[in-house]
């Protein structure tokens, strides 16, 4: 088992990748670069096919079981002495290991984010040949690649964590990578401050699970979770443990409310809002349910949480992407609504199908943000639609790539089976109680289908709009950038194919692949048969495949009737096209063309950057607020005793001077001294003036005894 | 050796001043070469200091005791008793390295009085050492006293423009809390006599009578809050927590870098060092009383949201990093309060944390300031450009601070949130916010100073890290990354003095100690099997 006994080199090698550039990066020349950045995530790619293959003969061996290998101990001690108290009163040992794990779930991402991660790099080549700071841009894709896999196995919830705001870093590092421009250090600091309000909301999850099952270890919850002796569904703790664990897929993988880093992420390089904003770091949050599926089932509230979040998320970012005109930010946005469908799956508790939908939609979607890519280095860096135009006989490999990752996304072919799959789970769960759920998935894969063909036909075809100096330069991307859309292309037509449904002869390899991790959930499902949660097993034989082949045939008509209505508004547009919605509702559309306001209204209400009025509120406001009272009162009293203290000072001086030392001791000397003022007089010491004395006494005295 | 250890490191770099005093003052170079030397030979006495203790680090009790009661003035009962145990060996540590980095960090930023000014460092640096070794409190309240000198004379001399207001403010301040805190040690000193016939200062006595005032009819609860009050004061004004942190911005501000490294690194971590070696054990009852834990507990959280709320709005970047101090420290309280091990633990890895990456902000501060001789948020930006390994230093270090994975940062407040989780939710809950803003504030700073083109002409010929510059960080990333990556041997250092604290302050809480089975890693059981069976026997 000599790939598996290594599973912890995955990581690390981007990480050994992410050091080289740190420390020597400035020296090394761009094909060393190359060979080192490259090199390692395409060794890691072959160790991760080499685990998987290793990890199926394991598991042939111990059905169901997921293979642990633990490094050391990484938080807390492993002597047992070192303890905390759990809810129930008795100590649990506090231990987090530097362990990995590796199950079905785990190597479906490992295979798509090394496979999906080498592809991206190998582009990047290409793409940032011309750029500054070459060897930074590589360092932090590497640095991503250790963070991403150390995310994914990771064994416990801490080193989930450590991977989770890993990407986060990266994110944030990447996003502001031109970071001479003001809006790419902003876009930046927007990611990681509202992925760190999520993480927060993850700490306290993870805190409320140790709390709860004395451990931080996936198996060891798991087991406990599904112990049907020990835990009940609905039970509070493990609800609140799911909703906060919720708030931090919320912020990761953008859901409502904390999904507005990801549209200005596009700030960032293409490549990275392929890799990390779109196909892989972004599905860390649906990892992260997927991978707690045994309290999630556990807390139906939470669940149905999950589901119409995620349902609504889809639609709101469905509708702001119909009408927006930067490529990359059109395409965010899709990302953020395809998440949304993800929650919705994992929220009617067809964890499968979600999987599923990260799986096809990391080809894709990493297809379309490398394809935009390509367009944006034909067109000289322009990403506004609008200075597009006929770009299909120019760059052809680029337009016929993108066209299958479109209709993949709009679920024409490939994407059909993860998408079909989702609004089927929608459609019969709990009885058909979340039709209101399926509805609004409906919608959304309308508006999908049609915000994507809008962007092919406004990218593509119509009227060339762009300047002539542009136009002059358009010209296919090299081999490097073309090669990878290719490969990717090529994943798109088929990857879908592996979770081929039943109901239409196929076999499911994809679910029954996954079937050790999510199993049990049927299981409780069932058991709970009368509240109305039912397996996926169940429900398949209780409707008829006549409902799913009308359904099947529905969700393939919305992708060709979106297709349709984008062809008539876009297949001629010229340099004065307009937008169909804001002709005829131009309230509705000034609404979506401006994102809901919701960046301003954060602006108001949380951060502080606007004022409402005169007065700051959020968190800058609060900050304004508690410097004033700093300064004034609690300094203020401060500095206010040492005043009194001086004053009181000033005051005893006086009173020392004034009263004690004059009225008291040099007050009877002054008295002592005008009392003897006329006694002075007398004997003042001059001479002459005794004799005056004496001769006016001697008359006085003679003339008294003359008289009488 | 190993008996006097402590002595050797404690008097160490108080050699060096009084060897600089035979230095004539004209002798810059000479002066400071001596003081480096002596400042590195600080940092590698102790460092035998760590095998040694590693080898004992389950053992209970104080370790490397030396001197005995009552040797040093018997009439009065006062001892010099040095020892340590866990927390304290990491301060000393902490102290010793940054001790050194902060004489390396002066070379160039002080050029006038170079003499007094290295002598009273390292006459500090011996009071600071002396206050976590000390385990007589005539002794202890001896260095406490003596190190506010030195520091009132680092911030009164070579310091900012407002220094004589700091310096006044800092000694006023602090001491007004000693006093209150002798009071209350004159109280236990005589109080133990009653109880055993002897007059002594010995702290293992104290331990062993002070708690009884709680329960004494003749004193009684209310007596002892009053007592524990007054330590309190002492020491929150130290650490600082709210309400009485305002000296600390002036005194940063004011202060050289190298002493605002040493006020932030180590003065501020007597205050919880004080809290966790002196209040708790002295009054455990009072400890617990749901009413005034309830207090430190609110002070805290109210600290770690309120300093970094005022951080945020800082427009003085050294000032910025004094308030996010308080709101680190914040955490630290916290976990002390939390009086679970995990709390505790985590309390004092985020004291060291904070002394490496605040020592660290401080002497990033610090190269600016050299350079431009200004601390304006606003007279920078686009610094990336122009400083890059700056730069990237910095960033590393904000990171730490912050918080993030792999780093120091995270595994302090991790377990502290972890510890305080358990014992009360709520608490945890209301403290989370604070990690939030911090990585506001300092994601903030960093765009406003390094991201962006240089738009202050003044800022374009800025020359990057010396040499020099360079190595004064190296073991403070080195450190960082050490606890943030593999931080099992500083838990296990924690292990047996916080299970000992909570034992002492909560009798029977079944999360201090107890030997419970630790998940034995599945691919390398053998040899952890054995290490837990080994350590099992040492953790009695």
């Amino acid at each position: 088992m000599l790939f598996l006994d290594h599973i912890w080199l995955i990581p690390l090698l981007p990480a050994f990748g992410a050091t080289m550039m740190f420390f020597f990066g400035r020296k090394l020349q761009k094909q060393a670069v190359d060979a080192v950045c490259v090199g390692v995530v395409v060794l890691a790619f072959l160790l991760a096919c080499g685990a998987v293959w290793q990890y199926t003969a394991y598991a042939h061996d111990n059905p169901g079981k997921p293979y642990e290998k633990i490094l050391y101990t990484w938080l807390g001690t492993d002597t047992g002495h070192f303890n905390l108290v759990k809810k129930d009163g008795s100590p649990a040992s506090f231990q987090a290991d530097a362990g990995f794990l590796l199950d079905p779930l785990s190597s479906i991402w490992l295979l798509f984010v090394t496979g999906v991660g080498m592809l991206i790099h190998i582009y990047s080549v290409g793409y940032m040949a011309h750029e500054g700071g070459y060897y930074r841009f590589f360092g932090y894709l590497n640095l991503f690649m250790f963070s991403m896999l150390t995310l994914i196995l990771g064994n416990n919830y801490a080193m989930l964590f450590v991977g989770w705001e890993g990407v986060g870093l990266c994110s944030y590092l990447l996003i502001g990578f031109y970071f001479h421009r003001k809006s790419a250090s902003d876009a930046a600091n927007k990611a990681f401050i509202v992925n760190r309000i999520g993480d927060a909301g993850f700490l306290l999850g993870m805190f409320t699970i140790a709390w709860y099952f004395g451990s931080f270890r996936f198996t060891e919850i798991t087991a406990l979770a599904r112990d049907p002796q020990l835990f009940r569904i609905g039970d509070p703790v493990i609800t609140a443990a799911c909703l906060l664990l919720f708030v931090g897929a919320c912020g990761k993988s953008a859901q409502l409310p904390l999904y507005v880093w990801l549209p200005d992420a596009m700030e960032g390089p293409t490549p990275v809002s392929a890799l990390i904003h779109a196909a892989t770091m972004v599905t860390a949050g649906v990892y992260m349910v997927a991978r707690s599926n045994a309290l999630f089932v556990l807390a139906p509230t939470a669940m149905k949480t999950v589901a119409i979040v995620g349902a609504l998320t889809a639609i709101f970012a469905a509708s702001i992407g119909l009408v927006q005109n930067d490529i990359k930010r059109v395409l965010a946005y899709s990302t953020v609504s395809q998440l949304g469908y993800m929650f919705l799956a994992l929220g009617v508790g067809a964890f499968a199908a979600g999987v599923f939908h990260v799986f096809t939609h990391a080809f894709f979607k990493a297809l379309l943000f490398l394809g935009a890519g390509s367009v944006i280095h034909a067109m000289s860096g322009e990403q506004d639609m609008r200075n597009m135009g006929d770009l299909h006989r120019r760059i052809p490999i680029t337009h016929w790539t993108m066209f299958i990752a479109t209709c993949a996304i709009a679920g024409i072919p490939a994407g059909f089976f993860s998408k079909d799959e989702i609004l089927w789970q929608a459609w019969s769960s709990e009885r058909g109680a979340y039709w209101y759920l399926w509805l609004i998935g409906y919608i959304t894969a309308l508006m999908t289908a049609f915000y994507m063909f809008r962007l092919m036909f406004l990218t593509f075809h119509g009227q060339p709009r762009m300047s002539h100096e542009v136009e002059r330069h358009i010209h296919e991307s090299p081999k490097s950038m073309t090669g990878p859309l290719v490969v990717l292309a090529f994943f798109c037509l088929f990857a879908g194919f592996l979770g081929w449904p039943h109901s239409l002869g196929g076999s499911n390899r994809f679910e029954r692949f996954l079937e050790p991790v999510f199993a049990r959930e049927a299981h409780v499902f069932a058991a709970e048969g009368q509240s109305g949660q039912l397996a996926a097993g169940v429900k398949e034989e209780e409707h008829t495949s006549g409902t799913e082949y009308f359904l099947m045939f529905l969700s393939v008509g919305a992708g060709i009737v979106g297709w349709g209505m984008a062809w008539r508004a876009y297949r001629h547009a010229d340099k004065g096209y307009v937008e169909p919605i804001a002709q005829k509702t131009p309230s509705v559309y000034g609404v979506l063309y401006n994102k809901y306001y919701v960046d301003e209204g954060y602006d108001y209400a949380f951060t502080g950057r606007r004022n409402v009025g005169k007065l700051r509120l959020g968190a800058m406001g609060l900050g304004e607020a508690s410097s004033w009272f700093d300064s004034r009162v609690i300094d203020g009293t401060v500095n206010g005793a040492g005043w009194i203290t001086r004053l009181t000072a000033t005051l005893s001086m006086w009173w020392d001077k004034w009263i004690i030392d004059g009225a008291g001791v040099n007050g009877p000397a002054i008295f002592a001294r005008m009392l003897s003022y006329p006694m002075r007089l007398l004997q003042w010491g001059l001479v002459q003036w005794y004799a005056l004395v004496m001769v006016v006494g001697l008359v006085g005295f003679v003339a008294y005894y003359t008289w009488h | 050796m190993q008996s006097h250890i402590l002595s050797i490191i404690l008097f160490t770099p108080l050699a060096g001043a009084f060897l600089l005093l035979f230095v004539p003052k004209e002798n810059k170079d000479a002066i400071r070469w001596i003081a480096n030397i002596f400042a590195a030979a600080g940092l590698l006495v102790s460092i035998p200091l760590v095998p040694w203790f590693w080898q004992q680090r389950f053992e209970p009790g104080f370790k490397f005791v030396e001197g005995a009661v009552n040797n040093w003035i018997p009439s009065i009962g006062a001892g010099y008793v040095l020892g340590i145990d866990g927390i304290s060996f990491l301060l000393i540590m902490l102290t010793t390295l940054l001790g050194w980095v902060s004489i390396l960090s002066s070379w160039e930023a002080i050029q006038n009085r170079v003499k007094e000014y290295y002598i009273w460092f390292l006459i500090l640096q011996t009071g600071m050492l002396g206050v976590f070794m000390a385990l007589d409190f005539f002794l202890f309240f001896v260095f406490w006293e003596a190190m506010l000198v030195p520091m009132y004379l680092l911030i009164g001399i070579w310091g900012g423009p407002r220094k004589l207001y700091a310096a006044i403010k800092f000694f006023l301040y602090t001491l007004l809390g000693s006093v209150l805190m002798l009071l209350a040690v004159l109280f236990l000193y005589f109080y133990n006599y009653r109880q055993t016939g002897t007059y002594t200062f010995s702290i293992e006595a104290l331990y062993k009578t002070a708690p009884h005032i709680f329960h004494d009819p003749a004193y009684g609860a209310t007596f002892a809050i009053l007592l524990f009050l007054a330590f309190f004061i002492a020491f929150a004004i130290k650490v600082p927590m709210f309400p009485f942190h305002t000296w600390l911005p002036d005194a940063h501000v004011e202060a050289p870098t190298a002493g605002s490294v040493i006020l932030a690194g180590v003065l501020l971590k007597m205050g919880t060092y004080g809290f966790v070696r002196f209040a708790l054990p002295f009054f455990p009852d009072v400890a617990m009383h749901p009413k005034v834990r309830g207090w430190m507990i609110a002070l805290s959280i109210i600290g770690i949201i309120y300093g970094a709320l005022v951080s945020l709005m800082q427009k003085d970047m050294k000032k910025l990093v004094a308030y996010s101090s308080v709101s680190h420290l914040g955490f630290c309280t916290l976990g002390i309060f939390a009086l679970t091990p995990l709390g505790l633990s985590g309390s004092v890895l985020q004291q060291i944390n904070h002394g490496i990456s605040t020592g660290a902000l401080f002497l990033i501060v610090g190269i600016l300031y050299e350079r431009r001789h200004t601390r304006e948020i606003a007279e920078y930006g686009g610094i990336s450009n122009v400083m890059p390994v700056y730069a990237t230093i910095t960033m590393i270090m904000f990171l730490s601070s912050m918080g993030l994975p792999l780093l120091n940062g995270f595994v302090g407040e991790f377990t502290i949130l972890q510890g305080t989780f358990v014992e009360n939710w709520r608490w945890a809950a209301w403290a989370v916010p604070g990690v939030i803003l911090a990585a506001a504030y300092l994601l903030w700073l960093y765009q406003r100073v390094f991201f962006g083109t240089v738009t202050n002409p003044k800022n374009e010929r800025l020359h990057d890290l010396t040499p020099r510059e360079v190595l004064t960080f190296a073991p403070l990333i080195i450190m960082a990354l050490w606890i943030g990556i593999y931080p099992k041997p500083f838990f296990q250092i924690l292990e047996q003095p916080v299970n000992q604290i909570v034992q002492t302050v909560r009798p029977g809480y079944p999360g201090a100690g107890g030997a419970v089975n630790a998940s034995v890693p599945v691919s390398s059981a053998g040899t952890s099997a054995q290490l837990a069976s080994e350590n099992a026997k040492g953790n009695k």
